[in-house]
């Protein structure tokens, strides 16, 4: 079964982020006052081939502990559905 | 004695032939190691060099380091061997596990190429025993994702176990503790961003990086 999956890399709480913070400070100059706690990460999409959601959702995680994010100062959020599901 | 020196090349690294040319320089024999081949061909030490292996995707360092070279690198360092990141090759070694913490954009996200002022913080590393604790040498860093980082637990760990082998005298990039290069646990493995081999001739206005690397070739 093909599953879409969406992985948002963060930086993890605590770890400054230079570029959320030059966007923050960049925003009142356009007019926008009220922003605050900008954080930048990555947005990752693939699919994977597995026998149910667990699995999917285990290779995934594994995925991303292993390469996707650098757990020293990221972590990921996954997101998945079967694949061929509008969203 | 040791002299011959492998230099790690992956797709995408730019500091291979400044660092050949400074090890022999140092009366070392250097030596390229393709990175797709899982080897270090019998070489005394292992240097990763600067510049943008695999271009920098994902992370710096985050595919290079399963590259086949790396795992015999991580076998050599584990059996012992010096091992020196530069730039580059420091991501790398953390993003392999083979050094603590992580390299992080700089703060104020400048691009900073300059010379930076470092001060030896020990003399137990394979990349200081050559030199001088507390002298203060002037090599340039040339980076983006210098900003050394790591959690308060690892921090407390390097300060106690004299791990912090470089410190900058004025912090250009936000590193934690001012932080230029640390090493492992063993000493062997040491990872830094300046980059020594630019500072090997007073034609490049400083010959402060020859005693780190006569330090490699010193087993």
């Amino acid at each position: 079964m093909i599953f879409s999956v969406h992985v948002e890399v963060r930086l993890r709480p605590g770890i400054a982020d230079p570029q959320g913070s030059t966007i923050e400070r960049a925003m009142p100059t356009l007019g926008f006052a009220g922003v605050s706690g900008v954080r930048v990460g990555k947005s990752i999409r693939f699919e994977i081939d597995a026998a149910d959601e667990a699995s999917a959702r285990a290779e995934a995680e594994d995925l991303c502990r292993r390469f996707l994010t650098n757990p020293v100062i990221e972590d990921a959020i996954v997101e998945l559905e079967p694949a061929g599901v509008a969203s | 004695m040791s002299s011959r020196v492998g230099v790690v090349v992956f797709p995408g690294s730019n500091c291979e032939q400044d660092m050949l040319e400074a090890m022999r320089l140092v009366g070392g024999e250097p030596e390229l190691l393709w990175h797709g081949d899982a080897t270090v061909n019998g070489v005394d030490a292992v240097i990763v060099p600067g510049g943008f292996a695999h271009g920098d995707y994902l992370r710096p360092g985050a595919i290079a380091r399963f590259s086949p070279v790396m795992s015999a690198v991580a076998e050599f360092a584990a059996a012992g061997g010096p091992v020196v990141g530069i730039c580059n090759g420091f991501q790398v070694l953390t993003e392999a596990g083979l050094l603590p913490g992580a390299l992080q954009k700089n703060a104020g996200l400048k691009f900073v190429c300059a010379p930076a002022q470092l001060r030896v913080e020990t003399t137990n590393s394979v990349l200081t025993r050559a030199a001088d604790k507390g002298a203060v040498l002037s090599i340039p860093i040339n980076h983006f994702e210098g900003n050394y980082t790591c959690d308060a637990e690892t921090l407390a760990q390097l300060r106690d176990e004299d791990r912090i082998v470089l410190r900058y005298v004025v912090n250009p990039n936000g590193s934690v503790d001012d932080i230029a290069g640390v090493c492992n646990e063993g000493r062997n493995v040491v990872g830094l961003m300046p980059h020594p081999e630019r500072s090997t001739s007073e034609l490049l206005g400083s010959t402060d990086g020859l005693p780190l690397l006569r330090s490699l070739l010193s087993v």
